[in-house]
């Protein structure tokens, strides 16, 4: 029985020819990242357990992004423990305000990961970067803290579910509806343990934005990693990108999967996920009127340049509806620039909305768009669990840029109708 | 090794955000982080838990962020266990990593309500309801992760393995 391309990518920087399934291996890390939460509880560990310096400082990531610029004085206070621990350890990629970003779209944008790589993070949306072909998944801050110490990491070999892309997405639809359809079909623990992995000649048609955005969301349906074919697109987006070279691996013809699921990406429709779970998933226009408080239109999920496109092409010339505050926060401060040099930021401000520079805040209810009782919030995020934005009589709906933006216009939930 | 108490029930999919929510993030004190342990399904947990107790709960504990402050919050809050259907995957490593005993058993969890008294032994998986006198067998660890625990976390066994070789 052949090997699907996760299990390749693992059982190469394992040392081993063959991996199966259930399996227990040592896995050599390309990167080990960190944020400015989950860094601070594995600079403890790494102190406590006696370990003295980083197994290699080009292979440590640290992004501040959950709450910089920061938000108060304990949170001050947790950026300063980063940024002494990544400069007593020379950590090359370590991010912080002014050249930071949301870390799963910075890590790609600045070439940190490139196809191939075993990649662990102290963040459950490090399964991101299976965009690029790489083995990447999210941990905990003590594995985070083993990893900086020994640049391993142990890893059950993941059973497998495959995802065969056919057609093209509506003009409407992006990368977030196909994921949120997906979670919706096979619900939040629907790939528990698994790898997800996306094949098919609808590969081709999703630019590389779809599909960070696709496989930024697999840990919302369980799985242990996301992970796309590398092509054309991949290596236009990783030339000049990276200093590493790319590593490609292919599943075998006669890998092994547990599941097949068919998806016609022209039958996609824009999705909402509706209050409190991702799974809870329906059609834009079969919602009826649900009006709307705030619109947040950024986030690891959805704060790419497609994504700040997608609201400018809607918001341009037109102005936010009464009522509803519209907050919008490019991921990356290179996407921030390019917002500002194509009059995004000034199209975006006319029509009532606010820009802030990169954060995670109001995603996980950090700061920087919270919502009061009984508020409801439509969000290109990615988890809408009860209190996740601030009160817990709070609602958060998903969607795409296309339908939080077309929200953003009526005031209430809607799909995006092209002129 | 085996912990003994009354069980508190959750439901099925909770998530780390409301195991603690992110907006206490602002520090890693795990015994400041503690006193929010549930509050935003369950605000009487942090005052009714005594060390011991048992959490019970459905499919996926545990879901979302890979926040280690999750299983922290509980094992700090003197929870004795976490017995589920199912965790979600960082959690389940998390929580190994940090010490907090979790066992899978989709009939306990079905079966054990909120109050009744529950012993858990860890070395046989072996859960006994002794409120209602039934008993339980959960899925045991492998032994690679037995180990782990044994030493007390993911970083002490590092440690030992070093010495080892």
């Amino acid at each position: 029985m052949g090997m699907t391309m996760t299990q390749k990518i693992l059982a190469f920087h394992a040392g081993l020819d063959k991996v199966s399934p259930g399996q227990l291996i040592n896995a050599k890390l390309d990167i080990v990242l960190g944020n400015d939460i989950t860094t601070p509880v594995a600079v403890n560990e790494f102190n406590k357990a006696g370990f003295d310096k980083v197994f290699d400082k080009d292979k440590v990531a640290i992004v501040l992004d959950h709450f910089v610029p920061n938000k108060d004085i304990k949170a001050a206070q947790q950026s300063k423990q980063c940024r002494e621990f990544a400069c007593e350890h020379c950590v090359s990629h370590f991010y912080d305000v002014g050249k930071m970003g949301i870390e799963h779209a910075l890590l790609p944008e600045q070439g940190v990961v490139t196809a191939g790589d075993c990649i662990i993070g102290a963040d459950s949306h490090t399964c991101t970067y299976g965009a690029l072909g790489a083995f990447s998944t999210g941990v905990g801050s003590t594995d985070m803290a083993a990893g900086m110490a020994t640049g391993m990491a142990w890893f059950k070999v993941p059973y497998a579910i495959k995802f065969n892309l056919t057609g093209k997405l509506p003009a409407n639809c992006s990368g977030k509806d196909v994921i949120l359809t997906i979670i919706g079909m096979i619900g939040v623990d629907g790939a528990l343990y698994r790898s997800m992995e996306f094949t098919g000649e609808g590969v081709a048609t999703l630019s590389m934005d779809d599909r960070l955005c696709i496989c930024n969301m697999a840990i919302e349906a369980g799985a242990k990693n996301g992970i796309f074919p590398v092509d054309e697109k991949t290596v236009e987006y990783m030339t000049g990108r990276c200093e590493r070279t790319p590593k490609v691996f292919e599943a075998d013809a006669d890998a092994e999967y547990d599941e097949t699921y068919e998806i016609n990406l022209s039958e996609i429709v824009p999705t909402v996920s509706c209050p409190h779970l991702p799974e809870n998933t329906h059609p834009a226009k079969e919602l009826g009127d649900i009006k709307i408080d705030q619109v947040v239109i950024g986030s690891c999920t959805n704060g790419r340049m497609e994504d700040m496109e997608a609201a400018y092409k809607i918001l341009n010339g037109k102005k936010v509806a009464d009522g509803v505050r519209c907050i919008i926060i490019p991921a990356t401060m290179q996407i921030m620039r390019e917002c500002v040099e194509k009059g995004y930021v000034t199209a975006f401000i006319d029509a009532g909305a606010v820009v802030s520079t990169p954060t995670c805040g109001p995603c996980l209810g950090g700061y920087m768009g919270i919502l009061a009782e009984g508020e409801r919030c439509i969000a290109t995020t990615n988890r809408n669990f009860v209190g996740r934005m601030g009160h817990v009589e709070s609602e958060v709906y998903l969607a795409s840029p296309y339908t939080a933006a077309a929200s953003a216009l009526t005031g209430y939930i809607c799909e995006y109708e092209e002129a | 090794m085996n912990t003994q108490g009354k069980v508190f029930k959750y439901p099925d999919n909770v998530d780390t955000d409301v195991i603690i929510p992110a907006r206490y993030l602002n520090t890693a004190n795990a015994k400041e982080l503690a006193l929010h342990c549930m509050e935003d399904i369950d605000t009487e947990f942090v005052k009714n838990v005594n060390a011991g107790d048992v959490m019970v709960a459905g499919w996926n504990f545990g879901c979302g962020s890979s926040r280690e402050h999750a299983p922290l919050v509980i094992k700090t809050c003197g929870t004795g266990c976490v017995i589920a259907k199912s965790f979600a995957r960082i959690f389940y490593r998390n929580a190994i990593n940090i010490g907090l005993p979790i066992l899978e058993c989709e009939e306990a969890a079905e079966e054990i309500n909120a109050g009744d008294e529950v012993n858990v032994d860890f070395d046989t998986g072996v859960i006994t309801n002794i409120t209602t006198g039934k008993t339980y067998k959960a899925q045991p660890f492998p032994e690679f992760i037995q180990n782990i625990i044994k030493c007390g976390g993911l970083l002490a066994s590092l440690k030992e393995g070093s010495k080892n070789e």
